[in-house]
């Protein structure tokens, strides 16, 4: 095909002053080929040492530019013209402060250090330097904010934040990789801190040692590109959401409950947000907490590094990311599935005629106020006050409500095991003479034991242990294994 | 070296002016003699697409834009020999970034503007391979 290529003003001296130049081609690439063997030094003004065409020449077929067609394949046919049009942009210095900002370059520890992510072409330099631009903010230091953590502090995002008001437990440490023994009892942001400088000292980490809430969650998220959600309650959860959907940033969620792990990407912008999954939580204690139906450690660490995969993806501009997909994963079958999401157009939060435009009270919307709010519908007492009732009454009795294994390994002296989902059937196991005080393992299980009874017609008097054996073992016998 | 008259000179000063504290941008068109002498017979405003809130520092012209402008002036008979723009609030020398941006032989006029007036102004021409902007000789006709 004969085609006619137009040659702008400053590269007309290397084509001997000519304005058009006349090839024989069959789409755009062969064309430019064509142009530059006959002119050679054109090449380094329309392709960069990589070979990629310089990001400021412009290439017209016709009256279309090439990026909307099928970019160098675009074919060509005779007679048409090919127009080259280098882009005008200027800038000033203070544009140049900031994008010196923008884009860091590396160091020469960080060449060594980022080696195989910059052989890597979705990577390389360029990507290596978004991560480095990049700010990350994780919601949580415990099972998933662990390997998340770690593992972006070691693939260079420049910086990462933290948020955790929590002090490093024992019963932590089985998933919670980033603390270690000797951090026991040290405030979780501090340990997590030391952890992620000795991974990699060039990580510029945040630690803001608070409770995330609706006062302090959008300044909080304005300052990030990317929010991590690695919480383990549901009023955090959709405080996260909302604030991430208010402030335009992509919330990458993970969630891990005994065997089962979820992970997915909500991002208002491109796709789902949690909300339009989930438009209400469930009713309260439905769902237990890891405290208290347990978790497998490692599946901490497979969701975790799920997330961390998808964040470094959001930075670099991956296509494929977990948007409007939602994994799902058995650790114990070792079985990944995936749900389709679709972005709910009646989403409250997120849909085309939205209504929430702020941050609301998470712990109603959760239905976690009433309980607080209104008088409990039952009897409490602490650990301590129950060990003086049993030294000073004998008509106390303690009805254990875990399950078998539970009581196992750890129990109070001469509490009786009726598992909670056995308590209606054996109701008649109770004495209705005596004090009731039901028992487990920190007190949500038990209170619902109690309101199973009271709706059966129990009509003893019953008395909720308040935190369960772990508050025993803290006031009473330390000696009792926490679990 | 760049010839132009000393009203292309106002037009691109008052472009600068109004559009402060705004970059503002346009196409210097005319022509080209061989040994590389340019001279303007138009001067042509163009629109900042950048960002609104980048637009003190940032100006970029539309592709499209630009190629429909090149067209024109091919129509006319003239060429696009060069490009103005202003630094509001800074020298008249071009940045990092306009020299990443820049091509050879096109002359770029650099205005600086501050509380909303031009205060200076030079011609720069970018060195072949890349290296650097010199500054080139104007002449007022």
């Amino acid at each position: 095909m004969a085609i006619t290529i137009l040659i702008p003003t400053p590269l007309r001296q290397f084509t001997g002053g000519k304005s058009e130049v006349a090839v024989e081609a069959t789409n755009v690439s062969e064309a430019l080929d064509a142009l530059t063997e006959e002119f050679t030094p054109l090449r380094k003004h329309l392709y960069t040492e990589q070979n990629s065409l310089r990001n400021f020449i412009n290439l017209y077929v016709g009256d279309e530019d090439i990026r909307y067609l099928d970019g160098a394949e675009t074919k060509l046919s005779d007679g048409e013209t090919l127009t080259i049009v280098p882009s005008i942009a200027g800038g000033n210095t203070a544009a140049e402060a900031k994008a010196a900002d923008e884009s860091p370059t590396l160091t020469t520890e960080e060449y060594q250090r980022y080696s195989r992510h910059l052989i890597l072409p979705e990577v390389g330099l360029e990507g290596q330097r978004k991560l480095k631009n990049a700010r990350v903010l994780t919601i949580g230091t415990g099972g998933l904010g662990s390997p998340l953590g770690l593992y972006l502090a070691a693939a260079g995002v420049g910086t990462l934040g933290i948020v955790d008001f929590d002090v490093v437990d024992q019963s932590n440490l089985q998933r919670q990789i980033i603390h270690g023994t000797k951090d026991v009892g040290r405030p979780k942001i501090e340990s997590a801190k030391e952890r992620l400088l000795d991974v990699n000292p060039n990580v510029n980490v945040e630690g803001f040692e608070m409770a995330l809430t609706s006062e302090n969650a959008l300044e909080l998220f304005k300052d990030f590109d990317v929010v991590v959600d690695g919480t383990d309650n549901f009023q955090t959860r959709y405080l996260v959401n909302d604030a991430a959907v208010l402030t335009g940033k992509p919330n990458v969620y993970g969630s891990i409950f005994r065997f089962e792990g979820q992970a997915s990407v909500f991002w208002a912008e491109k796709g789902a947000c949690y909300r339009c999954l989930y438009p209400e939580p469930p009713p309260p204690g439905l769902v237990p907490s890891c405290a208290e139906g347990g978790v497998l450690g490692v599946l901490s660490g497979i969701v975790g590094t799920i997330q961390a995969n998808e964040v470094l993806k959001a930075i670099l501009g991956a296509e494929g990311i977990l948007l409007n997909r939602l994994l799902l994963f058995d650790a114990w079958t070792m079985k990944f599935r995936e749900l389709k999401l679709r972005k709910n157009p009646n989403c409250e939060l997120c849909g085309e005629n939205a209504t929430i435009k702020e941050l609301v009270d998470y712990d109603a919307f959760c239905g976690l106020n009433a309980l607080v709010e209104d008088e409990l519908p039952y009897e409490e007492i602490t650990a301590t006050e129950l060990n003086n009732w049993l030294n000073s009454q004998s008509d106390v009795q303690i009805i254990d409500v875990r399950e078998q294994h539970e009581y196992d390994f750890a129990r109070i002296p001469g509490a009786t095991l009726i598992p909670l989902n056995q308590i209606v059937n054996r109701i008649c196991e109770i004495p209705k003479g005596k004090t009731t005080v039901v028992q487990c393992k920190g007190g949500v299980r038990s209170a619902k034991a109690i309101g199973y009874l009271q709706d059966a017609g129990f009509t003893g008097r019953l008395v909720n242990l308040k935190g369960g054996i772990t508050a025993w073992s803290n006031e009473v016998d330390p000696t009792l294994p926490k679990y | 070296m760049i010839a132009l008259t000393r009203e292309h000179l106002d037009a691109i000063k008052a472009h600068a002016e109004s559009d402060y504290p705004h970059e503002c941008g346009g196409l210097l068109l005319g022509d080209l003699d061989l040994d590389g002498n340019k001279s303007v017979v138009e001067t042509l405003p163009m629109e900042n697409t950048a960002e609104v809130e980048t637009r003190h520092d940032r100006v970029l012209i539309d592709p499209r834009a630009l190629m429909l402008a090149d067209r024109n002036a091919r129509e006319k008979g003239l060429d696009i020999v060069g490009y103005y723009h202003s630094h509001p609030d800074d020298e008249a020398v071009p940045s990092q970034f306009d020299l990443d941006h820049a091509m050879p032989v096109w002359s770029y006029i650099i205005v600086s503007v501050r509380d909303q007036k031009a205060v200076d102004w030079n011609s720069w021409e970018m060195e072949n391979d890349r290296s650097k902007f010199n500054k080139e000789i104007a002449v007022i006709t």
